[in-house]
Formats: structure tokens, C-alpha cells, sequence
């Protein structure tokens, strides 16, 4: 008989819930900046990038104006490269307009350690003198290991460290669901 | 897990699609205003250059900054090795600093080879004797997929001195291994034995080996090969084996011309072909980069999976 | 003290001897070889040391022709004591040195050096190689009568050839007043140009620049052709090639006065042992390929190669751990040449028998040495050898002061286990049993 360590499975969104999610972070962006002018969206490689131009859409639909979105590879800039086993793979960073005076809307999928954004806020930093930066995340799952918050934040799932949260997009995975796991 | 780059030939095909991939990723860094990421700091690089290399060093050197690698260059002149001490003590002196990367240039083939099987520090081969470049066939090649997409199924002719070439066998190894048609061409005297075991296809004759060709990559003739009894005058070598536009034509209408540099007009290459738009030349010198800074990324953990071995 | 070795296999090609029975040694000669079973008077001398030998191989002492003992000038590679003790180990006992030392001994001043240093020793039996020209630089002959009366056994400038055919002809020419053999070292140095290995696929493939056999061939021949014309004694040292076989075997066939040697390396192993910058298998002549080691071995059983020497060459570590183009050409060979030559016999390339002429009468009448047999009267160099004690080369095992041997690690059978020169014990592995 085959052995494995039993695995628990949950939703925790399906894909109405994070249409709705979307759709009112995409309000509240706009609420607080008044209006999308001169506001920019970045997602980071690899499960950013697809909420972003998402809420960048949204964003446009909106106000009824373009809201241009970017993805930004953040491996260059991880603090971790010296414990790894393996290097990360790297993948495409496409940030095709000037970010000098703009807000960037920086988006991820998760906020965890807070690690990834810290990168991320370092190579953006390195692209231009941005006017201000603000964060957008889909689930912030707790367990932060820098002083950094989220602006907008779809869904607070406390979790233990054990567990695994799962985003998955239609863009890259076929189907749009957040579930959890959890190893035992 | 191997933690060094020595030869193409360990090199999986995967291995160097990811550091072909990677390369791409840092082209990009290389387009912005602020062309440097923190990525190797507190990294520590030497790089070891036992013969006389402008590009070379050059390009790994700014490869190292761009990265925020610490650079120590230790070239001959200034060194120790005049004074009589022994490859291996120097290797042993410069890991007690507590080098990350060894970056080794040398005269004679099999050094970096031999280093890496005692040195801690990854080790670079930035090219041995006539043995093997093979950083320089890795940016060859991004250059080449950049142009054309793929390796796969194209002619690529290799002219000039291959006998004394380590960029030839790097470009070899690797471009076979990706599964182009390599055609060699050159006169016998700059041959090396056996080479036709490599999967290749020899010419003597430069317009019958550039037909239908979707690459040329001309190779440096140094002047001194002419007392070593391999060619006559570089006259008479230009006449035969010079690329010139006229001996271009039966070549693919969308070649493209590659030189490892530095050129010599007039011998192997003409000045109406390195300057036409049939040349990348330029394109090899910042892919060099690029590619350079890939190997250091990937090497910092050593996660090339390699297949071969010596 | 005079000894009895009792009850060993002896093995004396020059005496057509290959059975058991028992050999009388006394004042250092042969006295007496006794194929009955019984012993007659001598068991009973009671001054007699009777060494029972039951179970093991009994040869003339092995005779190496072609040895380097870089003394004088090299001492920091080898010495005569080192290079006689490491020769002992192997079972030799007559050293044939090289002139390649520093100064090169192309005069006899040098040539007295070794003789008296040899025989102050009492280890191996010594004789010294002179340079057929001065400083070894093929220009002008050395002395050649004086230093053959100083004792001097052959002329060579191994190490490099004698390029200028001219004097080459001469050599030979001039040498045979004096009676004496001349030492090819076969090498056209400008084929061969700044080649460290082979040439071939294994060249090109670490790209190394390579030696093609024809290198050595081209040089076999002319000295061939040389020797025709002079009738000069020739004989070409390591002979390692297919092609250079071929021309001695024909050259022998048309009667042409030469002889051969080959090495252990030659018959055993190819260029591969080179992969990895392996300076340890860096040799000249280079180590060739399999079609070349099949056809050395061929030249051993047909008789066209005549005997097997050692070219013993050691280096110091610092001159082989180092980059392979600036690595020194050479493998320590005195202490591995008699279980790899077994090996031949192993494998049906030799009989016995043969294998022991090869490295004793043969070499011994081709420099005319009047050693390497068991004949009644002659000196009693002797060694016995347990075919059946397996060892595994190690090369921080080696007496000699050279460790460079390519053989490391390899399993192989049959040990000296006690050498005798002059009718004196000069080496005993396990004290066997008095």
C-alpha cells in the first residue's frame, strides 16, 4: 500500500468570491486616490501579475481611462539567495512606462513574510523615484517578519506556518480558487 | 552538486536553456537607467587572467558590478606567478581570502579543469589554452536564438583558425548539442585531428561552406600562425577564406555574420561585412555580458544540473 | 656468507632452464645449479645460509636498459641510492642510466662519477648511458672511446634525437670502432612541435596540442636507413608505436643490425589515461592508441621488439602537479615493470619464460652487460618472485623518489619478494624464511 502524508484540501474562494474581491479593491484603489490618473499597477512574478492587470482593468472600467499595468521579476533582489538550494527561476519583468512621480499600485497574491515585497520595493526603486508606493494583496495570511502592511487587502485568513495557501488564476491555472492545504 | 563552469561539454541541453533564459532576464536589467541589482552582494569574485584579455575581463569585471559582486582582478604582470610560484599555490593563496568566484584565464588548456577539483570557490573557465571558451559560446549562442529563435536545424559555418580556437570547440560542443548543422571551414593546416567526430562537416572550400548559411562565425587569424608553416600570407588567406559580400551572396539573404573579436579587417572579415547589417557584432559584446551575469546568478548556488563529464 | 636458495621454480632463459631445483651461490658467483631433488655436500657447509624458496619463482636479476637516475644535477627527483633502491624493489638488478643528468655525462669525468657512486653503494650494478654529442645538443660527438673505457655500455641522447642525420651517421659510423651500441630516441622534434600527448581525437578533445605518430615512425626509419648504410649498432629505445614496430620488424627481416625496446606503459595502456589533464600519464614518447598498444604487443611476441626496459623517469611533485602543458614527460617505472610485464603472460602475450628474457638476457646481450642469467660462474644477481602476492599500486608506496606513475590503484600480481646482487641480499620483503 502506498504511503503518503495525508494532505487536507480546502476552498476558501471560488471564482465569484474573487470577482467580488477584485472588483471592490479595484473601488477602494480608486476611492483613495481619487480617480486612476496617474497611477500605475505592478504585480510580482509570478502570482502578482495576473491580479494586477485584473485590478488594472477594473481600475479602467471604472474611471473610463487606461490604467497601465506591469510585472516585475523580484529573484535579483531576494535575501535568501545564500539558503536556497536552487536559484529561483527568473522570470519576465516588463515595466514599460516611467515610473518617475507616479503612485504605483504594487500587487501580489499573498503577503506572508513580507519578504517579497521588501524585494519588490527594491527593484522598483531601482527602475525610478516612484511618488508614492501602495500595496494590494489578495490574502494576507499573517506571520510578518518585516514592519509591512498592506493598503488593500482582499481576505485576512489566519493560518499556522504548517498550512499552504494556493491562488490560482484562470490566466496560468486554468480555473480562479484560493484554497488551503495542509501537511500533516 | 557542481558548482563550476569548465566545458560545454557538461552542459545539458536544459542547463543551458536556463542560462539562456536567464540571460534574457538580465538584458533587461541591462536596459534600465539603473543597471546594477543587489543580487551577488557581499559575493566576492577574482578573476585571474594568467594571459593578456581586454574583453574578456572586461566583461566579466562589469558582469561582477552589475551584480554587486565584490572584484579583485589579479593578472600576471602584477602577480606572483612571475616570481616562480606554483598555479596551485596561487589558486590556494587567493582561496584563503575567501572567494566566492575563481574567474580563470590560462595559457594552458585543462587549468580552470584542474583548479576546480580542489578549489572551494566556483570556478569560471574564461577560457584555457585551445581548449574551451566557454562563456564565449554561450553568448554566441543567445545571440544566435535572439536572431533566429532557435538553434535547431540551422547551418552555422565556422571559419578560420578552429586548430587554434577555443571559442571553435566551445561553439562546437554547445551548437551540436543543440542540434544545428555546424560546418567548418578552413584550410587543413587549421584543422585539428578528429574533429570531424564532433558531428560537424568540413570544407576546405568557403563558398561551398556558406551556402544556404543562416550563421557565419568568423574566427581571428593571428599573424604568427604564418611562421608556424599553417598559412601563407594573410593576403592570400583573405583571398580564399575572407568573408566579403561578393562570397556572401550564396548565403542565406537574412545571414548573419558573428566575431568572437577583436577583428582584423581585411584578413578574416571584411570592413563592407562587419559593418553591414548582417553583423551582430555588437549584439555578441552586450549578450556577453548578460550571459556572464547568468552564470555567476546560477553558480552562486550551483544548480546546473550537469550531465557530462571529462 | 654463500647461500643455498632451495627448492624454487628457477627460470634462466639463457640457460634453457624452467624447473624446480636449487641454486649455489658462493664468493657472489653461480656456483652450482642443482635440478635433482637431493643437495649434495654444500647442504651441509655449515657457513651456508639455505633459504628455502619452495613456492616461488626464481630469476636471473632483471636487467634494465634504459633508466634516468638524475644523478648528478637532479637529486631533488632521484639519486643512484633512490633510483638502485626502488630498482631493487622491482627485482632488478643491473641499472642502465640515461646521460640526461646535469651536466649531461658526455664526458668522463661525469661517467667515473656514476661508476664509483654506483659501486660505493653496493646496491644495483650501475652502468652509465653516455651522450653520443656534447651537452646532448646534437652537434658535436662526445668522447665516446674514453668514456666506454671509463664505463660507458651504450651512447644515447635520450631525451631528445640526434636531429641532424649527419650525425647521426657519424655516430654510428664512430661508435662502431669502439664497439658500442647506439640509443635512438627516435623523435622528429619538428612533427612533434610543442605536442604534449598523442595527436588524435582525445588531443582534440582537451585540446591539447598533440604528437602524431608519425613523429616517431619518420625518426625509426632514418635511423634505420642510417644504420644500413653504417652497419652501426642500433638500438631504438621505447618504442611506441605501430608503425615503428612495422619498420623494425622489417628492418630486421633485411638483416639490418638494430634492437628494440618497449616499456610497460606502451603494452598496457592508451592515450585515454590522459582525460582528466592526468600529468602523471604524460610521457614521450606520448601514450598511444589501442590499435598501437596491440601492435607493441605483437612486436614482444614476434620477436621483433627484443626486450623490455623500464624508462624509469621520476619527478618531483612540484614538476608533474602543475598545468599538463608545463608538466614534465616521464613515469616511474622500476617498481611496477615486473607485475606488468606478468601480466603479459597473463594475458598469452608471453610465456614466462620469454616475459624473463625480455627483461634479462636480452636486454643484457643488447648492451653487452654479461648479465641477466643463472649460468654457472656468472655473478650471482638473482631475484625471487612470488607470482601469486596480489598488490595494489599505490604510489606513495614507491621507494623511488618519483611518484608519477599512471598505474596507481591498479591490481596486480606477483611481487619480489628478495633480490640478490653479487651474490648478497639486497632486498628482502618479509625476511623470508633462513
Amino acid at each position: 500500500m502506498l504511503c503518503f502524508n495525508v494532505v487536507m484540501k480546502k476552498e476558501l474562494l471560488n471564482e465569484n468570491d474573487i470577482g467580488r474581491i477584485i472588483s471592490r479593491m479595484a473601488h477602494e484603489i480608486v476611492e483613495r486616490n481619487r480617480g486612476c490618473k496617474g497611477l500605475n499597477v505592478v504585480g510580482i512574478q509570478q502570482g502578482g501579475v495576473a491580479l494586477a492587470s485584473r485590478i488594472a482593468q477594473k481600475m479602467s472600467a471604472i474611471e473610463n481611462i487606461e490604467v497601465p499595468s506591469a510585472s516585475l521579476d523580484i529573484s535579483f533582489y531576494r535575501d535568501d539567495l545564500d539558503i536556497r538550494k536552487t536559484q529561483p527561476v527568473v522570470r519576465k519583468t516588463n515595466v514599460p512606462f516611467d515610473i518617475n512621480g507616479k503612485t504605483i499600485i504594487l500587487v501580489d497574491d499573498v503577503i506572508y513574510t513580507g519578504r517579497t515585497v521588501r524585494a519588490a520595493m527594491g527593484a522598483l526603486m531601482d527602475f525610478g523615484r516612484p511618488a508614492q508606493i501602495q500595496l494590494a494583496v489578495l490574502i494576507d495570511r499573517g506571520h510578518r517578519e518585516l514592519p509591512i502592511s498592506a493598503d488593500y487587502i482582499g481576505k485576512n485568513i489566519p493560518t499556522s506556518k504548517a498550512e499552504i495557501i494556493k491562488v490560482l488564476f484562470k490566466e496560468r491555472d486554468q480555473v480562479d480558487q484560493v484554497y488551503i492545504q495542509r501537511v500533516e | 552538486m557542481y558548482k563550476d563552469l569548465i566545458s560545454i561539454k557538461d552542459l545539458s541541453t536544459q542547463d543551458i536553456d536556463l542560462i539562456i533564459s536567464t540571460a534574457i532576464s538580465f538584458k533587461e536589467v541591462l536596459q534600465r537607467d539603473i543597471k546594477k541589482v543587489p543580487t551577488l552582494r557581499g559575493k566576492t569574485a577574482i578573476n585571474l587572467f594568467f594571459e593578456p584579455s581586454t574583453r574578456t575581463k572586461t566583461s566579466f569585471e562589469l558582469a561582477q558590478k552589475r551584480l554587486s559582486t565584490d572584484v579583485i582582478n589579479f593578472t600576471v604582470p602584477t602577480s606572483s606567478v612571475v616570481k616562480g610560484e606554483s598555479l596551485f599555490d596561487t589558486i590556494k593563496t587567493i582561496e584563503a581570502y575567501g572567494v566566492d568566484f575563481i574567474i580563470i584565464r590560462h595559457q594552458s588548456s585543462g587549468v580552470p579543469y584542474l583548479v576546480s577539483r580542489f578549489a572551494n570557490a566556483s570556478i569560471i573557465n574564461a577560457g584555457d589554452g585551445i581548449n574551451e571558451h566557454p562563456t564565449q559560446a554561450l553568448l554566441d549562442t543567445f545571440t544566435i536564438i535572439e536572431r533566429k529563435g532557435a538553434v535547431a536545424g540551422l547551418n552555422i559555418a565556422i571559419v578560420g583558425d578552429i586548430f587554434h580556437s577555443r571559442v571553435a570547440r566551445s561553439n562546437i560542443y554547445c551548437l551540436t548539442k543543440l542540434g544545428a548543422n555546424v560546418r567548418l571551414i578552413a584550410p587543413n593546416t587549421l584543422l585539428p585531428k578528429g574533429i570531424e567526430n564532433e558531428n560537424v562537416h568540413i570544407y576546405t572550400n568557403l563558398d561551398k561552406g556558406i551556402k544556404d548559411a543562416d550563421v557565419i562565425m568568423t574566427l581571428r587569424i593571428q599573424k604568427e600562425r604564418q611562421s608556424g608553416g599553417f598559412l601563407s600570407t594573410t593576403e592570400e588567406y583573405f583571398r580564399f577564406w575572407g568573408l566579403t559580400r561578393k562570397k556572401m551572396a550564396s548565403a542565406k539573404p537574412d545571414v548573419i555574420v558573428m566575431h568572437p573579436g577583436p577583428m582584423n579587417r581585411g584578413v578574416e572579415i571584411a570592413s563592407e561585412v562587419c559593418d553591414s547589417l548582417h553583423s551582430v557584432i555588437y549584439d555578441q559584446v552586450v549578450n556577453g555580458l548578460a550571459v556572464r551575469m547568468a552564470v555567476l546568478y546560477l553558480l552562486s548556488s550551483a544548480k546546473l544540473n550537469y550531465t557530462g563529464s571529462l | 656468507m654463500d647461500i643455498i636458495l632451495k627448492n624454487g621454480h628457477i627460470v634462466d632463459p639463457s640457460a634453457g632452464i624452467n624447473t624446480v631445483g636449487h641454486i649455489v651461490v658462493k664468493d657472489g658467483k653461480i656456483k652450482k645449479i642443482i635440478l635433482a631433488s637431493g643437495i649434495a655436500e654444500e647442504e651441509t657447509a655449515k657457513d651456508m645460509q639455505i633459504i628455502d624458496v619452495a613456492g616461488l619463482h626464481v630469476f636471473p636479476g632483471l636487467v634494465d636498459i634504459h633508466v634516468h637516475l638524475r644523478e648528478p644535477g637532479y637529486e631533488y627527483k632521484e639519486t643512484i641510492e633512490s633510483g638502485c633502491k626502488a630498482g631493487l624493489k622491482g627485482g632488478f638488478t643491473t641499472l642502465c642510466c640515461m646521460p640526461n643528468t646535469r651536466p649531461p655525462n658526455d664526458n668522463k669525468t661525469i661517467t667515473e662519477y656514476i661508476v664509483q657512486k654506483g659501486r660505493s653503494l653496493r646496491l644495483c650494478n650501475v652502468h652509465p648511458i653516455g651522450a653520443i654529442t656534447k651537452k646532448q645538443d646534437g652537434k658535436e660527438l662526445s668522447e665516446v672511446g674514453i668514456m666506454k673505457d671509463s664505463g660507458c655500455v651504450a651512447f644515447s641522447d635520450d631525451g631528445r634525437p640526434v636531429t641532424n642525420s649527419l650525425i647521426m651517421r657519424r655516430a654510428l659510423e664512430y661508435a662502431k670502432v669502439f664497439d658500442v651500441p647506439i640509443i635512438s630516441h627516435a623523435e622528429d622534434v619538428y612533427l612533434s612541435d610543442d605536442g604534449v600527448m598523442n595527436e588524435g581525437y582525445v588531443s582534440t578533445h582537451l585540446g591539447l596540442k598533440g604528437i602524431p605518430a608519425e613523429a616517431e615512425v619518420i625518426m625509426i626509419k632514418r635511423d634505420i636507413e642510417l644504420a644500413a648504410l653504417t652497419g652501426g649498432s642500433l638500438h631504438i629505445a621505447h618504442v611506441s608505436t605501430a608503425g615503428g614496430v612495422s619498420a623494425i620488424r622489417e628492418a630486421k627481416s633485411l638483416g639490418i643490425n638494430v634492437t628494440a625496446e618497449t616499456t610497460p606503459h606502451y603494452f598496457h595502456i592508451t592515450e585515454d589515461y590522459v582525460n582528466g589533464y592526468n600529468t602523471s600519464a604524460k610521457v614521450n614518447p606520448p601514450l598511444r592508441t589501442q590499435k598501437d598498444v596491440q601492435a607493441i604487443r605483437q612486436g614482444l611476441h614476434d620477436g621483433s621488439i627484443d626486450c623490455i626496459a623500464t624508462d624509469h623517469a621520476p619527478h618531483h611533485r612540484d614538476d608533474k602537479e602543475c598545468e599538463f602543458d608545463r608538466a614534465a614527460f616521464g613515469i616511474s617505472g622500476l617498481e611496477t615493470a615486473l607485475a606488468l610485464g606478468l601480466k603479459l603472460v597473463e594475458d598469452g602475450v608471453l610465456s614466462l619464460s620469454t616475459l624473463i628474457e625480455k627483461m634479462t638476457i636480452a636486454p643484457s646481450n643488447i648492451l653487452k652487460l654479461g648479465k641477466g642469467t643463472l649460468r654457472e660462474g656468472a655473478d650471482a644477481d638473482i631475484v625471487v618472485v612470488d607470482l601469486n602476492m596480489e598488490f595494489t599500486v599505490d604510489k606513495e608506496d614507491l621507494v623511488s623518489k618519483g611518484k608519477n606513475t599512471p598505474f596507481h590503484g591498479w591490481r596486480l600480481k606477483g611481487v619480489s619478494v628478495l633480490t640478490i646482487v653479487d651474490g648478497d641480499i639486497k632486498y628482502n620483503l618479509k625476511q623470508v624464511n633462513q
